[in-house]
């Protein structure tokens, strides 16, 4: 399997997760180190900021692990420019998943204020990896804007539906000139083995995984259908044929 | 506002509907709950028509709120810091006319509370609650308190008189996140009865207090009813239209229900009008939970420990630890009188160890006060937009 890379940096796991919503900071801990996963992301709004005894930050301490921060609780730019500041400032990385929804019930993304944060904040030198919805003309923009990398929706976050957003997924994938993570609403392994068979570059789980009553086995799970949908996309899928072939060819004649 | 539509929801017609629903109205709507449930189907889940439906409704419940929350409990403290008041309400403990000490806590108490706190639990969300005396614990008075806290705890809520929408921002600029105010009851034509006098005697003031905190732009808002005074299904029937209003209208802003019931004995003066069982209390916070899956459910120190601990798979989503309901409770003036008998007296470390047996982890922070737009606005030097 090829390695993905975004913003220069190599990634042997094509799975990224979350680390909300488990039952204790230790089986979450455990299921990301049994998904392989190379980036985690971490909600600045649930860590305590500049202490190092921070249980959640505890339990993410590993080599392998890097930590993605997130404005998750941000309502405009400015906001979210000023958590991405903090962020960096605490957890010492300038790599930042930009999530700005001010709606607080199905947690959807503002394109207009994400667009303007991303350009903001790509200037400033941040890695800027925004979460929007499945909006094509939105992700060319912030890509012009210098987005590293652009993290579309599968369905509402936590919603469990899959690939609801499908037809615009593919066209994302088609267009994009920056790496494509399928984030929110991978609700089981064969959505993500979907996602990624389609040609998406990575996918993001948490919800799927930290609400499984085996999280650490569910872990497993996304990983190894991450890997096989890549390596089916890598192997070219055949298509599915449209309908028979025909008795009576319609181009004979030409032979 | 509110207050308009509520014309439009005449109390008895609504009683007469819920009471009509049948088995086949609670199925359907158990169907449907996947998707955002009506005000309509709502009431089929708490009418006595759901009862045989329970067991069913706790398994979707508990999903609803895991797929949402996680298997997660959020910690609050609350922190009074006035028994002052000038209403009159017949089942408070803080009525104007009971002849107790009236504390309005000092800065430096305020201090020594707020240490206190700190040394029962990791507390991050702190709920500053008021009595309604707006000469000397008003606006300004909160303003201070906020402050005061603001540099311990990450997240301050507080429970006080409604105020004006001008009064809403000049908090939330003080770093105020959240308003928790209780409608009480939500049927106009008997409001006053339990509420003679005072400014609590205005119920469109109240009512209309949650536009206000919406046009404000209060980040989180605390809604509930007092069961115990009105039917309590129509109640909460109305407060579910009141969520499906303030959702629409002030779609930023995020809500909470709560719905304390009164116990009989609680307090001399007045015996509830409707007793809630426990097990009607669980069809309600799962009807809320399937009528909503991202509502914050909020059950606090007035249940007893045997049933927040039974009930944490069961839709809550937050939850009070080691209260004192009485000013300077916790450093200052150990032994005034409480708003509300305590039924859960378990200390923080106790309330968090019995959360985790149930296979839930505790959250005590999840909200960072550096992320408020007035802070962030402030910090941003030079400015980047």
């Amino acid at each position: 399997m090829k390695p993905l890379i975004i913003a220069g940096k190599e990634f042997n796991s094509r799975l990224f997760t979350g680390t909300g919503k488990f039952s204790s900071n230790k089986i979450m801990g455990e299921a990301i180190l049994a998904s392989c996963s190379e980036l985690v992301t971490v909600a600045l709004k649930r860590v305590s900021i500049g202490d190092d005894t921070d249980d959640m930050l505890r339990h993410l301490q590993h080599p392998n692990l890097n930590l993605l921060p997130n404005t998750s609780g941000v309502r405009n730019a400015k906001e979210a420019i000023f958590a991405a500041q903090l962020a960096r400032e605490a957890l010492g990385t300038n790599w930042i998943k930009l999530e700005i929804h001010p709606d607080p019930k199905y947690l959807l993304a503002d394109g207009e204020e994400t667009l303007a944060a991303t350009r903001a904040l790509a200037k400033e030198g941040f890695i800027v990896l925004p979460y929007i919805q499945a909006d094509p003309v939105l992700c060319k923009k912030l890509e012009d804007a210098g987005a590293a990398a652009v993290m579309p929706l599968g369905s509402p976050i936590g919603s469990n539906q899959g690939l609801q957003t499908r037809e615009f997924l593919r066209i994302i994938i088609e267009q994009s000139n920056v790496p494509v993570v399928v984030d929110a609403g991978l609700g089981a392994p064969s959505h993500a083995a979907e996602a990624m068979e389609m040609g998406a570059d990575a996918v993001l789980i948490n919800t799927a995984i930290a609400i499984a009553n085996d999280p650490v086995r569910m872990a497993v799970a996304f990983k190894m259908a991450v890997e096989a949908g890549r390596m089916a996309f890598e192997a070219k899928l055949a298509e599915k044929s449209i309908g028979a072939h025909a008795s009576s060819p319609l181009t004979s004649f030409l032979s | 506002m509110f207050s308009d539509e509520l014309e439009n929801i005449p109390w008895e017609e609504t009683t007469k509907t819920i009471y009509a629903k049948t088995a086949a109205d609670v199925e359907r709507a158990i169907q449907k709950s996947k998707n955002q449930l009506s005000v309509d189907d709502f009431m089929a889940l708490i009418s006595p028509a759901a009862e045989p439906y329970l067991e069913q409704m706790a398994q979707l419940g508990r999903d609803y709120t895991q797929m949402r929350f996680g298997k997660t409990i959020s910690m609050y403290v609350p922190l009074y810091l006035t028994n002052s008041c000038m209403n009159s309400c017949v089942y408070c403990g803080f009525q104007h006319s009971n002849p107790i000490k009236r504390i309005i806590l000092t800065e430096e108490e305020i201090m020594n509370e707020l240490e206190a706190i700190k040394e029962i639990g990791p507390f991050q969300n702190l709920l500053l609650v008021t009595g309604e005396n707006p000469r000397e614990a008003g606006v300004d008075y909160l303003d201070k308190a906020i402050r005061l806290a603001k540099p311990m705890f990450n997240n301050l809520s507080i429970e006080v008189m409604p105020l004006s929408a001008e009064e809403y921002s000049q908090l939330t600029e003080a770093g105020l996140f959240g308003v928790v105010c209780f409608q009480e009851t939500y049927n106009k034509a008997r409001y006053n009865v339990y509420h003679p006098r005072g400014m609590k005697s205005k119920f469109d003031w109240r009512v209309n207090g949650f536009d206000r905190m919406g046009q404000a732009g209060v980040h989180k808002v605390g809604m509930g009813v007092l069961i115990g005074l009105e039917d309590w299904r129509t109640d909460v029937s109305m407060l579910a239209y009141h969520l499906r209003y303030m959702q629409k209208n002030y779609w930023k802003t995020k809500y909470s229900v709560n719905f304390p019931r009164m116990r009989p004995s609680e307090n001399g003066h007045f015996q509830p009008n409707v007793i809630m069982t426990d097990k009607e209390y669980v069809q309600l916070m799962l009807a809320f939970r399937m009528f909503d899956h991202d509502v914050d459910i909020s059950v606090s120190t007035r249940e007893n420990k045997e049933f927040r601990n039974n009930i944490i798979p069961l839709g809550v989503t937050s939850m009070s630890a080691g209260s004192k309901t009485d000013p300077g409770g916790y450093a200052t003036y150990p032994q005034a009188l409480e708003q509300f008998a305590v039924s859960d007296e378990r200390t923080p470390q106790t309330v968090e160890d019995d959360i985790r047996k149930n296979g839930y982890e505790v959250v005590w922070k999840d909200w960072d006060g550096c992320l408020q737009n007035d802070f962030a606005q402030n910090q941003l030097n030079p400015p980047l937009l």
